[in-house]
């Protein structure tokens, strides 16, 4: 009997986890197939699922009146630089704060982390200004250094969490080896924390790689990454909700892929230090 | 050469004095040892030696040459950690190398001592392994082959064979002996076992909460104890100790007597007692005898002693072999 009960439970799990999973994933899904309707089968009543003339039309528009591929561009750049730009930052200040702390270390981080609870809107004002002073406004170097400043304290607390784990001793035993600060870094440090890195940059790439407020806000023409391609589709006017559909699919595709391949290093980044 | 001072010494952790004021002196090639119990400083000594902590006050001499605030990659100094703090993601050849690439010895030379060391240390045969397919008595001798490729004017254990199961130990502490007969480097030793203290030492140093308890070669301190302290923690079982009436007719506050020094016999004797717990070694027999208004003593007898528990013994200790203490525990002349 207990086994029955048991087995009973599985299977309600089981089919309460897949529900979850598909509502979670609905949108993704019914963006995906929307890409491939007309406008009109679109917006039918009552909706289509799977059964309409499937056509490749709004993606050959959609490349057609905007180049697609000068947004992924900028995307990957401002992604991929900011990304790498704050690994650098952030590896000597973990560095301290794991393995030298201070009094004052705690209040560092948490005063670090408290500038995310800061309503980014906040500061647009005082940003959008230092951007057409500095003449960075619409510039993929001035989204990269936004970009990166704003995840940084993610970045530093993630790899504080990983130095954390490696044992001072290895790293004294470096000192005592002959190898300078730097060398320590980079020889014993960095490799012994591959796996912390590796997820801390894929994290934070997909961070960046989504992140809309600033990219929509100080970018027009020339810097503008896949965020401002979608937002460019979505009008009040008009039928656009294939198109918008298509430019979605086509904009989160690399991330999506990306995350598909790295799901397990990413779960296991997210959960080292949690279960040891 | 590997000539270390310490020179009026201390170290406080905030408002904590771990180290108060302490001068010791290591000569060139000699093998010392800091012994006590745990939380008595000796560790952090050896960290300050290293120059993994900053000295509070004082001074450290390495061969002459004022060392305070040279960084430990600069003290031409070499550690074994406890943990053996091997770098698991080089192989043992990369590890062995490590501080020659640190020192930027090319490359030839390079394999051509880590061959060697490895040859040393019979690790020949495990060069392309990693740290984590070793054996504890393996990765302590990576660790070790890592000190001595670099030919340092001093080597540093730190407790080395703590984390090593008892036959290994007895092993390693052999080893370490042998290398420290071929190479005639100094080594300073970490250990709070004061076997290994008497086993491997020219020079014992004994340390009780930061300061210097004694210093000396095994023997002296086993023969002439200069405080209670050391009396108690050099030797093994530990010495008896007796107050009262039996210390006050040796015109001392405290009496000591080794087990190995006291004879036991049915007949008659100086005490009488009825035996407790018996201990058989084989070799050796240790006998509690809980002595009429005297208390417990332990006794060592060789071979196999014919007592059991509740049966009387007579005890007379070494008239030769009494140590006599005064108040403040220290040793009467």
């Amino acid at each position: 009997m207990a086994r029955a009960v048991t087995n009973n439970r599985k299977a309600i799990n089981t089919g309460l986890a897949w529900l979850i999973g598909l509502l979670i994933f609905f949108p993704i899904l019914w963006t995906f197939l929307t890409s491939f309707k007309t406008e009109a089968q679109a917006i039918n009543d009552p909706p289509l699922f799977l059964f309409f003339d499937w056509t490749l039309e709004n993606y050959a528009v959609v490349q057609e009146r905007s180049d697609y591929l000068r947004f992924l561009w900028n995307s990957i750049i401002i992604a991929g630089g900011s990304t790498l730009l704050g690994i650098v930052i952030a590896v000597p200040a973990a560095w301290s704060m794991a393995f030298v702390p201070s009094r004052r270390t705690k209040d560092v981080l948490l005063w670090m982390l408290s500038t995310k609870m800061l309503p980014a809107v906040g500061v647009l004002y005082p940003i959008y200004l230092l951007f057409i002073q500095l003449g960075l406004l619409d510039t993929r170097i001035g989204l990269t250094i936004v970009l990166m400043l704003i995840n940084l304290p993610i970045i530093v607390w993630m790899l504080y969490t990983y130095f954390r784990e490696i044992p001072a001793e290895i790293l004294e035993a470096a000192r005592m080896d002959g190898a300078s600060l730097r060398e320590e870094i980079l020889y014993v440090l960095t490799p012994m924390a591959v796996p912390g890195i590796a997820s801390t940059i894929l994290l934070n790439f997909i961070l960046a790689w989504n992140e809309a407020f600033w990219t929509l806000n100080l970018t027009a023409a020339n810097a503008a990454p896949l965020t401002a391609f979608i937002a460019s589709y979505s009008s009040p006017e008009g039928l656009f909700y294939a198109k918008l559909s298509a430019a979605s699919t086509m904009a989160i595709a690399p991330i999506l892929i990306l995350g598909w391949f790295s799901q397990k290093q990413l779960v296991r980044g997210l959960t080292f230090g949690a279960v040891k | 050469m590997g000539k270390i001072a310490l020179k009026h010494v201390t170290k406080s952790f905030g408002t904590t004095e771990v180290i108060p004021p302490l001068d010791l002196d290591i000569e060139d090639g000699e093998f010392v040892v800091f012994v006590g119990p745990s939380g008595c400083g000796k560790s952090t000594l050896l960290r300050l030696i290293a120059g993994l902590e900053d000295v509070t006050s004082g001074m450290i001499e390495i061969d002459g040459n004022d060392a305070t605030r040279v960084p430990p990659s600069k003290r031409g100094l070499a550690m074994v950690f406890q943990s053996y703090a091997l770098y698991p993601h080089m192989s043992v050849r990369k590890n062995i190398a490590f501080p020659l690439r640190m020192a930027k010895v090319d490359e030839a030379e390079r394999d051509r001592k880590v061959e060697a060391a490895a040859g040393i240390l019979n690790l020949t045969d495990y060069l392309e392994r990693r740290p984590g397919q070793l054996s504890g008595g393996q990765r302590q001798r990576v660790a070790i082959g890592r000190a001595i490729v670099r030919e340092p004017e001093a080597f540093l254990f730190d407790e080395p064979l703590s984390n090593l199961d008892a036959a290994l130990r007895v092993n390693m502490r052999l080893e370490i002996s042998e290398l420290h007969q071929s190479l005639a480097t100094t080594m300073i030793y970490v250990t709070h076992d004061q076997v290994e203290a008497m086993t491997m030492a020219d020079k014992i140093v004994v340390l009780n909460a930061g300061r210097i308890a004694q210093v000396g070669s095994p023997l002296e301190l086993y023969r002439a104890p200069q405080n209670k302290f050391v009396a108690g923690f050099i030797g093994s079982p530990k010495m008896n100790f007796i107050e009262g009436e039996e210390a006050r007719k040796q015109g001392a506050h405290t009496i000591g007597v080794r087990p190995e020094h006291l004879a036991l016999s049915t007949d008659g004797g100086t005490w009488e007692g009825t035996v407790g717990v018996a201990e058989h070694l084989g070799s050796d027999t240790f006998l509690h005898v809980h002595i009429d208004g005297v208390g417990a003593l332990t006794v060592r007898t060789q071979g196999e002693a014919g007592l059991n528990h509740g049966d009387r013994a007579h005890i007379t200790p070494d008239p030769e072999r009494i140590h006599r203490f005064d108040g403040d525990g220290l040793a009467l002349a």
